[in-house]
Formats: C-alpha cells, sequence, structure tokens
C-alpha cells in the first residue's frame, strides 16, 4: 500500500496529529502514569532536589610577580546529611599561564582544565581543598587575572528515590487507613451528588425562565452566565467576605431581619441544628454552603445546555398538547422532561465527573476545614502540606480509579457521535 | 357582561397578595442594600393590601385584562395610603428618596405586576388550567427575583466592598451603596494600592501573554488536528474520534503531582514556559473537539475544487477552511482564553516568583499577606473585570461554543 493515495492521506494525518498527541501524552496521560509510579515510592517533596556536592572557592594568596603562588581554596560540602553521593568530580577553568604545583594524586591539570577525582562522599562529608599554583611568564602577560573569574563545577552521583527501584505498599496503607480517609470519600460523593444535582435543576429552572420571548432576554442570559465566566478565585472570595460573620452582608441582612439572632459563621462550622416543625436536624453546615457555591457557580452550564435543547424542541409537539387539553404542568411533564432526558443524563454524567474532580473551589473557600475535605483536598493536603508526595499521589490514585469506574459509565451511556 | 365569580375574585387577591409580598421583600431588601441602617419588611400588611388591591383590579376588568391606567391608579393609590398610614415613613423609611415616593412606585409595580399576572385569565369560570397558569406566572416571579439576585449580589458586594474602607464596611456591613461623596481618588485607592504596590498591573500583563499564547498555540494544534480527523482517512480515525473528550475527564489534580516532580527536575517549575505547555495540553482536546464539529459542517466541495486547482492540502486549510472557520475559531480561542485566565491550580502550584505570577495567583499571594479586605476586593475585581468585558463583547460567539463543545468547569 506504499504510496498509494490512502496510505500519504493517512501518513498528513498522523503527521498533522502527531504534535497534539505529543503535547497531550507529554502533560496528560504520561503524567497520570507517572501518578502510578510515585503512589508506590517513598518519595517526599524534599526528594525532588536529589543530593549534589556544593562548592564555593576562596582566594587565599594572590600572586604579584612571575614565579609567585596563587592559592585557591576549595570549600565542598554534601547538600544531603544522609545520603552518600559517589563519584564526586570537581571541575575549574583556570587563566592561562597558572601551573599546579600542589601534590594531590586526586588532582590533575590539564592545560586551563583542573580536575580532581574525589570519590564517594558519605552524608554530611565537608572538605577543604587547598590547591597552590605557580604563576608562569603567560599569567603576567595577561596582567595577573581573577583567578576565581570562572566558576567552579561538582558532579556527583546520587540514588533519585524517584527514579530507582525501590517500591512500597506503605503510602496506600497508610493512606487508606488513615481516619480521615473514609470521611473524605463520603464528603466527596456527598459534594458530587448534590452540587451535580443542585447546578442542573438550577440551569433547568433558569432555562425555563429565559425559553420566552421578552425585552431584556439577551442581557439576562448574559448576566445568568456571570458565576460561570468569572475566574474562581475572584468568586470564592466575594462569597468567603459575603458570608463572613463580622462584616459579611448576608449575615448583618439575616439579622437585621431576626432570621438570626447570631451572626453564623457559615464556612467554618460543621454542623448546624435546624429546628424543622420541633424536629432537630443536624446539618453539615460548611458542607452545604460549599455545595451551593458549586450549583451557583454551574448552573449557567447546565443553563446554556439545556436552554439550547429546549429552542430545538418542534412546536407542534406542544400544539398537540394543547389539542389534547394538556395543562401548563402536563405539558411540562410530558412533553418538555421526555424530550430533555437526553441532555440531562448527559449533563449529568459530564458535571458528576467535574464534581467529583473539582479542587479549586472548596480548596478556596474553606481549605478543606469543617467537614469539607474532598479526596482531591486530601491529594493536596498529603502531598504539600504534609510533604509526603507519595501519599499524595496514593489518595490520587484511588480517586482516579473511583473517576475510571464512572468514565466506563459514561461512555456506555454516551450518545455515538455528538 | 358578565360579573366576576367569587373564586376569580379570590384568585385575584391570591396574586396581588403574592404580588405585593414579592416586591414588598424587593424593595425593602434593596433599601437595605443601599442605604444605612435597614428597612423593616411589613409582610403582613404587604398581603392584606396586596389582596385588596388583587380584589379592586379583578372589580376594574374589561374582558380578560384590567386596563393599565386603572390598574397603576389602583396600585398608586395603595402606595399613597401606606405613605399617609406610615407617616410618610413606609417600611420605617423617612428616607427623602426611599420613603413616600419609592412606596407609590412600588405599589404602582405592584399593581402592574398583579395585571400581568392576572391577563388572559378567565376569572369568570376560574378552571384548573387558569389556576396552573397563575401558579407558573408565580413562580417566574420569584425565580427572577431569585436569580437576579443569586448572580448580581456577589459581584455588587465585590465592587462595593472594593471602594470602602474596612472601617466603613464594619460600621454598616448591610450597605453596599457607593458613598460618591468621598471623591474619586478617596474610592480608588485600593485600586491603586493593588495595581502599583502589589504589583497587579504586571500580572495583568502576566496572564494576558499566558493566555493568548495558549490561544495561539491551541489553535495552532487544533485546527490541524481537526482537520485531520474530520476529512482525511486514517486508521485509528473513528477511535480516536471517540475517546478526544475522554482525555478531558481526566483530574487536574491527578496531574499535579508528577507534573510537579518532572518539572522541578526539569527546571520548568516557576517558569511562564512550564504553563504554556500545560494549559494548551489541557485545553486541546475540547477545542479539537469542538473545531471537528464545526469543520464537520463546511462543504468539502470547496476544498476539492482548490485541490484540483493545485494546492497542497495546507493551502487549502489556510486559504479555504480557515476564513470559513472564523466564527468557530472566535469561539474556540475565547474559551482557551477564558480558561488560561481563569486557571488557578497549576499556577497556584509552579509559579513561585512574583515576577512571573498571573493574576490568580497574584490574589494568592495578596491574600496570604496582611491586607485589608478593601484591596483583596479591588484584586478580585481587576482580575473578573476583563474577563468579563471580553465575554459580554463576543457572548455570541461564546455562548455557541461552550454548547457545542461542553466546556469543563
Amino acid at each position: 500500500m506504499r504510496g498509494t493515495l490512502a496510505a500519504r492521506e493517512a501518513r498528513l494525518a498522523y503527521l498533522m496529529l502527531t504534535p497534539t498527541f505529543a503535547i497531550v501524552f507529554a502533560i496528560v496521560l504520561f503524567p497520570v502514569l507517572a501518578n502510578f509510579w510515585i503512589a508506590f515510592k517513598p518519595v517526599e517533596l524534599g526528594d525532588l532536589r536529589p543530593p549534589e556536592p556544593i562548592v564555593r572557592e576562596r582566594l587565599r594568596s594572590e600572586a604579584t610577580a612571575v614565579g609567585g603562588d596563587v592559592v585557591v581554596r576549595y570549600q565542598m560540602r554534601s547538600s544531603s546529611l544522609d545520603v552518600a553521593i559517589r563519584d564526586v568530580v570537581l571541575f575549574d577553568a583556570l587563566p592561562a599561564g597558572l601551573t599546579l604545583t600542589t601534590d594531590d594524586p586526586r588532582c590533575e591539570q590539564d592545560g586551563r582544565d583542573l580536575a580532581c577525582v574525589l570519590g564517594t562522599w558519605e552524608g554530611g562529608h565537608r572538605e577543604n581543598l587547598d590547591l597552590t599554583f605557580e604563576a608562569g611568564p603567560a599569567y603576567a602577560d595577561a596582567g595577573f587575572p581573577d583567578p576565581l573569574a570562572t566558576r567552579p563545577q561538582m558532579r556527583g552521583r546520587a540514588p533519585n528515590v524517584l527514579t530507582d527501584a525501590t517500591f512500597t505498599l506503605d503510602n496506600f496503607r497508610r493512606v487508606i487507613g488513615a481516619p480521615d480517609f473514609w470521611p473524605a470519600l463520603r464528603v466527596t460523593l456527598w459534594y458530587t451528588v448534590f452540587g451535580t444535582i443542585g447546578s442542573i435543576l438550577l440551569g433547568l429552572f433558569a432555562a425555563q425562565l429565559l425559553h420566552a420571548d421578552f425585552l431584556g432576554k439577551g442581557v439576562l442570559r448574559g448576566v445568568f452566565l456571570f458565576p460561570y465566566v468569572a475566574p474562581v478565585i475572584a468568586a470564592a472570595f466575594a462569597w468567603a467576605f459575603l458570608l463572613d460573620p463580622l462584616s459579611g452582608n448576608v449575615n448583618a441582612v439575616l439579622k437585621e431581619y431576626g432570621l438570626v439572632e447570631q451572626a453564623v459563621n457559615f464556612l467554618s462550622r460543621r454542623t448546624a441544628t435546624v429546628d424543622l416543625f420541633g424536629l432537630e436536624l443536624a446539618v453539615p453546615m460548611a458542607l452545604t454552603v460549599v455545595i451551593l457555591f458549586e450549583a451557583w457557580r454551574y448552573f449557567p452550564f447546565a443553563f446554556l445546555f439545556i436552554l439550547a435543547r429546549f429552542q430545538a424542541i418542534p412546536q407542534d409537539m406542544y400544539e398537540a398538547a394543547d389539542v389534547d387539553g394538556a395543562s401548563p404542568l402536563q405539558r411540562f411533564w410530558y412533553v418538555t422532561l421526555p424530550q430533555l432526558v437526553g441532555i440531562l443524563s448527559t449533563l449529568f454524567l459530564l458535571r458528576f465527573i467535574w464534581t467529583f474532580n473539582k479542587f479549586d473551589d472548596i480548596f478556596l473557600l474553606t481549605g478543606g476545614a469543617a467537614g469539607t475535605k474532598t479526596l482531591t483536598v486530601q491529594v493536596y493536603d498529603q502531598a504539600f502540606a504534609l510533604a509526603d508526595l507519595g501519599a499524595g499521589a496514593a489518595v490520587a490514585v484511588v480517586l482516579f480509579v473511583i473517576l475510571a469506574t464512572f468514565m466506563i459509565l459514561y461512555f456506555r451511556f454516551a450518545p455515538e457521535g455528538e | 357582561m358578565m360579573r366576576t365569580s367569587p373564586a376569580g375574585f379570590a384568585l385575584a387577591s391570591l396574586v396581588g397578595a403574592f404580588a405585593a409580598a414579592l416586591l414588598v421583600l424587593a424593595w425593602s431588601l434593596l433599601t437595605t442594600l443601599t442605604t444605612t441602617g435597614a428597612a423593616s419588611a411589613p409582610l403582613g400588611w404587604a398581603l392584606a393590601s396586596g389582596a385588596a388591591l388583587g380584589g379592586v383590579l379583578a372589580a376594574l376588568r374589561r374582558g380578560k385584562d384590567t386596563p393599565a391606567p386603572a390598574a397603576w391608579t389602583a396600585g398608586a393609590a395603595v402606595g399613597l395610603a401606606w405613605a399617609a398610614a406610615s407617616g410618610g415613613a413606609p417600611l420605617d423609611l423617612a428616607h427623602p428618596f426611599w420613603g413616600a415616593p419609592a412606596a407609590v412606585v412600588t405599589w404602582i409595580l405592584i399593581g402592574q405586576t398583579t395585571r400581568y399576572g392576572l391577563r388572559e385569565i378567565d376569572l369568570v369560570r376560574v378552571d384548573p388550567h387558569d389556576r396552573e397558569r397563575v401558579l407558573l406566572r408565580g413562580l417566574r416571579g420569584v425565580g427572577f427575583g431569585f436569580f437576579v439576585t443569586i448572580v448580581v449580589l456577589p459581584f455588587w458586594f465585590m465592587v462595593a466592598s472594593s471602594l470602602k474602607p474596612r472601617a466603613e464596611l464594619l460600621r454598616d456591613p448591610t450597605n453596599l451603596a457607593i458613598d460618591v461623596s468621598r471623591g474619586l481618588t478617596e474610592l480608588l485607592v485600593g485600586y491603586r494600592e493593588v495595581l502599583i504596590t502589589f504589583d497587579f498591573a504586571r500580572f495583568i500583563l502576566n496572564s494576558t501573554f499566558v493566555a493568548v499564547v495558549t490561544v495561539a498555540i491551541t489553535l495552532a494544534l487544533a485546527v490541524l488536528g481537526a482537520y485531520a480527523v474530520t476529512r482525511l482517512r486514517f486508521p485509528g480515525r473513528a477511535w480516536l474520534s471517540r475517546s478526544i473528550l475522554l482525555i478531558y475527564m481526566f483530574p487536574a489534580i491527578v496531574l499535579v503531582i508528577p507534573l510537579y516532580a518532572i518539572f522541578s527536575q526539569l527546571g520548568l517549575r516557576d517558569t511562564l514556559p512550564g504553563l504554556l505547555v500545560v494549559y494548551p495540553a489541557t485545553t486541546l482536546p475540547v477545542a479539537l473537539y469542538m473545531l471537528r464539529s464545526y469543520f464537520q459542517t463546511l462543504p468539502k466541495d470547496l476544498e476539492e475544487a482548490g485541490m484540483i486547482d493545485g494546492s497542497t492540502r495546507l493551502g487549502v486549510i489556510w486559504r479555504i477552511t480557515l476564513p470559513l472557520s472564523l466564527p468557530a475559531l472566535a469561539s474556540v480561542g475565547l474559551y482557551v482564553f477564558m480558561i488560561a485566565w481563569n486557571e488557578f491550580l497549576f499556577a497556584f502550584m509552579f509559579l513561585d516568583s512574583p515576577e512571573i505570577f498571573t493574576l490568580s495567583r497574584g490574589m494568592v499571594a495578596l491574600d496570604s499577606q496582611e491586607v485589608p479586605r478593601q484591596y483583596l476586593m479591588a484584586g478580585a475585581v481587576v482580575v473578573t473585570v476583563p474577563i468579563m468585558i471580553l465575554f459580554f463583547w463576543f457572548e455570541k460567539y461564546l455562548v455557541g461554543g461552550l454548547t457545542s463543545g461542553g466546556v469543563k468547569g
């Protein structure tokens, strides 16, 4: 088939897709694999910088005439207190006309280049190396230049926890065994299910409102998209301050109207008891607020899709319903809703997956405090707040496995093509 | 002429009471939010007067509608009665603007709303369908009030707090009005501080640079990819078409740890090029998908004509496909710009040096210092306004793009 039209077309297609493949592989697929790798390794945040030899040089003595001595002190140390570094070598370049006179078998001069082979350093190794050079005529001719003009370099081989062959299941054991793992999973599901349903219901309601012709409809449609278009950081800060117990607007208004007696700390109180017809109900307060934020921020997404679907429902279906004497609610229930089933289920799965993955919103609103710690916040906490990359990656793997299950479901149910 | 039945009067009173309660509450809330001190909300009186007004409107009906002048006059009369009964201070407001005049205007609106709620409804013989229609109209009214409040309030709060010093906020936390008498320089002090002292002017440039370059890279790669997927035949095409969006389901938080580790070792962390690799990678799948959907709607004939005239594939894409796809490119570009501009997680994790902060990262830095809330809200406005302007300008494109692509959030 080589050289045929079809083969050439296929080659061109692959060529055009290569950059996309490359970047998606490097930034999405490879990291997912790497995450699995890290999850099985005892890696801490500090391990990202492997141990290395460090050197500083100082001039102990300068030459002012031919035959004078230049003495350079190399102050060397290992950056690690406990890990050994093998094959340590020191390199430096010297001005022309300097000849090494110190008799150190480890050091050799080749023209202007100096190399000292220092062998293996144990953890915490420190060493001062004084080297004497004799100034030759060439050095004097050059006007006795600064011997420290070129920086010395060091090289050494240290084990890199990221790439070596140590594997462990400890991360998973610790993460799943931790007392806050199951609560985090429950909070995640709670947040995902209610955040998803909330945003879709709000979106459905909003789409109903705007599915009519009236003055200012276009403007209102734009305004309804605000929460979705605004940067999450601005929206989260605005909410946090709006709900602030001390100077927040919401608390002030609630108090003004006598709806609450004392300011409510919406974002840092774990539970609130609500008196419902004499029934005392414990409601997770901060979690509810975070879910409301989620519903608020993403209802425009559902709204747009549902509105677009509304406009595609053929008008004669409604006319037929009217002939049959359907009431407005019956029209909605028996005509509109069945037409929305497809888009609603797609929306549900999409939003479910994305809410499940959500990190920014909760992190910015509560930081995971007061019973709002989801698995995504847990990943961040383990990896960066506790500096335990391996444990963070292990939580990410758990997250990913749950998600993969949803994705399989999604691909089962997603309509073909569009 | 048929007279309105008792059931009709009852329905009209219900509508009137409901409209009155809704609008009096809105009026009270609006006043509380825009003046010093707070207004009361006499719900009982509102319900009673509204019910009476509804009855009057039912009595004044001509056919299936109350004439507008009659509805407004009746409303104004109730408003005047309210002003008089409260000694010129309805809702406890002796305010020259929010007091008596606002009562009259509010009640005219209540009259008009009630009239609208009862239009086309048969009050002579009330049937269940009509009751349902009235109920749905009521629900619509509540809905508009609800949505406008929840959408506008946080942003209004953001702008208002950015123009108020802390003392003023604490003194009167219900008041979201902007005190213009303090003068422009006084008002904008938060913005000056944030833009100059806290370097947000530079962050605006950084964010713009990052977003524009991300758009350029993403569009270039997505056009090539989408064209290949729609127009060229190759093994794996169907599979690819389906799995493009799959990439979009991957959680960013799973990518963060390995990318952090790899970028740290490669020296790409804390650099703008680092971000400029990550952003296109995360936006590419959906950009490609959106463009693919658009390319499928373009006729093939023009391209084939171009090929017959001896153009190369790339020539055809450049001279025929791209000019035809400008609306799609605009909407995809706008959406990618929005994602890159708003992105928080990677900017937060990767950037340490203030010279290269994007706005989102700058906001986090601002938050960790002991800066007044006024400055933080000014910062939030600075982050939000450019994307809002851009979005309003190109709203048509964006809406089309969002719905055709299924933009993640």
